[in-house]
């Protein structure tokens, strides 16, 4: 009996301590952090002076919504892009050739963000394959300013969060019965019919936990959008970098973290309200 | 135009292995058509083409009188009830009989009379608003059946839906099937490995081995007349030898087991016969003697294999020592035989099945 709740501890303890140590206890002491402020005599006050610095400012707001808004976006995209992908991968093909397909996918993911991302920039910019391409078929006359753009941030952003959608979608399609699809044709369904009706309602729940992660780190990336957005991309993130290295102003970047963390859980509540799907059965 | 369905000349191959064998056939309106055969037969591939998810080689696939070829399966006037059930786990009982008819634009209105009198006639009325996963396997039977009789289809196409059932339920279910058939009137065609499915259910059956049929042919002429050796070891319980030699005078032939033992049967037969079957309850045990037209042997008993109606005894022949199932009748003269038991036993000529492969 005492042996086995020894076990039980000995596996507690780290995952317990990194929950406290590195989660816990530091989001705490952001959280007293973002509504502390000085006054005139320079002086640690407790104030919500940070929070009304969010509100007060329009380029703030507009970040912020901004930042939703697109990863949304990215989101509901980086799922049109990987569905297909994912259908065709665990359905159509074999499955001896389905493990080699599903390991390209995971290959841009052993080189890192950074590089990938710099993969991205030397195909778009100005001087870069693409262009180099288009001029030498003479297609066009003058290189086409390609990056540093919302469309050139968003494709980066998807490219990114694939492999964290199509994988639980694959596991979710993995576990469907193929004449579920043929009981559908045979009753007289579309294609088009099966997809909405069958196929996607059964990949629900992978597609939530895909949704969720990547919304989340879309969200939360700071990397991509600097890089590929370029000075005019205005990602929340780097709100909370400007606050905390630029300005030195740890206060106001805590209080910037938490508007985050609000935006973050309120949009995927919201949108698992809206789409009727709960949670458990999503991360499960 | 009797026929609802012919098959004419058709021919499945995959991958240059030929699956089905230039197969020709017609079921009547009306019937329970039964396609019995081992597994790999190639019953299911046959199945698929009629419901259009596969294209036969050659061949065509005709339902009332209409061309299938190049039709896809959602508009043909077949629906089948798959293996699995198929039935969709994110809909209820309702919606998933329902499903169908959305696809066909009934109105709500229709549709919820048609579903509710489809789930009446299985017996599900009550169970509209239950997840699928909620009911039981019989049931779940029943509500893919209603699924594909709700469209009203010319021929339901049934694949071995009794098979994940247990046996209790099955029996059941087999039953049922036929009553609800008999009471609708549809055709239906129904593939089984189980003989006693096949046999119970249907007024037509077609014994399907490597690719085509050896025989086609109601329930009771082929577990009475099989036509090949494959049909009378797969229809019903039997015992085969191996014949070794076969002499025939004055009209009666002398047939001898690879073992050694040696039978007799009256009528003459040209032809040369490589394998003996005898039914275990063709055989009669301690015959009248005044029985005539019989070939009479002695046996010892060597175990009882009691089973109820169904009990059986494992004998050996005196002569040859070929093992032998006899079943034994369930009356008070039989009542006494035990383990060891020696006796007289008989076979009607009519009854000693021979067969040249």
């Amino acid at each position: 009996m005492s042996k086995i709740k020894w076990g039980f501890y000995i596996f507690l303890i780290p995952v317990l301590l990194w929950l406290f140590l590195l989660i816990v206890f530091p989001h705490i002491d952001l959280f007293v952090n973002s509504f502390r402020s000085q006054n005139n005599l320079g002086d640690s006050i407790w104030s919500l002076a940070n929070y009304k610095a969010f509100f007060s400012d329009s380029v703030y707001w507009y970040t912020f919504v901004r930042t939703a808004v697109y990863s949304i976006l990215v989101t509901f995209l980086t799922f049109i892009v990987t569905f297909p992908v994912a259908f065709y991968i665990t359905k159509v093909v074999s499955v001896k050739f389905s493990g080699f397909l599903a390991l390209l996918l995971l290959m841009p993911f052993w080189v890192g963000e950074l590089v990938s991302v710099y993969g991205w920039m030397i195909l778009l910019r100005e001087s870069g394959i693409i262009n180099f391409f288009l001029l030498k078929m003479g297609i066009i006359d003058t290189p086409l300013k390609m990056l540093y753009n919302d469309i050139s941030m968003i494709i980066g952003l998807v490219y990114m969060s694939m492999l964290f959608m199509i994988v639980p979608i694959m596991s979710s399609l993995e576990g469907m019965d193929d004449s579920l699809i043929e009981a559908a044709s045979d009753l007289g369904a579309s294609k088009f019919t099966i997809i909405r009706k069958i196929v996607i309602p059964h990949a629900a729940p992978g597609i939530v936990s895909g949704s969720i992660v990547v919304f989340m780190l879309v969200l939360g990336d700071y990397l991509t959008p600097d890089l590929l957005g370029g000075k005019n991309a205005l990602w929340f993130t780097e709100q909370i970098y400007n606050e905390f290295i630029a300005s030195f102003n740890w206060n106001e970047g805590a209080a910037f973290g938490f508007l985050l963390l609000a935006l973050s859980t309120s949009i995927i509540w919201l949108a698992l309200k809206i789409t009727n799907q709960s949670f458990e059965k999503a991360v499960s | 135009m009797d026929n609802i369905l012919e098959v004419q000349h058709i021919s499945k191959k995959f991958a240059g292995h030929t699956v089905i064998k230039d197969l020709n056939f017609g079921v009547r309106e009306g019937d329970f058509f039964s396609i019995l055969g081992p597994s790999g037969c190639g019953k299911t591939t046959l199945l698929r083409m009629i419901a259009g998810f596969l294209e036969p080689t050659s061949g065509k696939v005709i339902i009332r009188g209409e061309d299938m070829s190049g039709i896809p399966p959602n508009k043909r006037p077949v629906n089948i009830v798959f293996q699995s059930l198929a039935l969709f786990p994110m809909m209820n009982v309702k919606e998933n009989v329902a499903f169908g008819l959305r696809r066909r634009k009934f109105t709500n209105k229709e549709i919820d009379e048609k579903v509710f009198s489809m789930l009446s006639r299985v017996g599900l009325e009550d169970y509209g608003n239950k997840a699928v996963t909620q009911l039981s396997g019989g049931q779940r039977q029943r509500v893919a059946i209603a699924r594909s009789l709700v469209l009203g289809p010319s021929i339901l196409l049934l694949d071995e839906p009794l098979g994940a059932l247990d046996r209790k339920l099955r029996e059941h279910m087999k039953i049922e099937l036929k009553l609800l058939q008999a009471e609708l009137g549809t055709t239906f065609i129904y593939i089984t490995h189980d003989q006693s499915e096949a046999l119970v259910m249907s007024n037509k059956v077609a014994v399907m081995n490597s690719g085509n049929f050896d025989q086609l042919d109601t329930p009771k002429n082929l577990y009475k007349f099989p036509a090949t050796s494959f049909v009378a070891g797969f229809v019903g319980e039997t015992n085969k030898f191996d014949i070794s030699t076969q002499k025939t005078e004055n009209n009666m032939m002398n047939i001898t087991t690879k073992k050694g033992w040696k039978l007799e049967k009256r009528f003459f037969e040209d032809e040369e016969h490589n394998f003996l079957f005898i039914r275990p309850e063709s055989i009669i045990l301690k015959p009248d003697d005044k029985l005539k037209d019989v070939s009479r042997f002695m046996i010892k008993v060597k175990t009882i294999l009691f089973d109820g109606s169904n009990t059986k005894i494992s004998a050996y022949t005196k002569v040859g020592d070929e093992r032998i199932l006899i079943a034994l009748p369930q009356n008070a003269r039989f009542e006494n035989i035990a383990v060891g038991d020696e006796m007289e036993a008989a076979v009607h000529h009519n009854d000693l099945k021979c067969y040249k492969e």
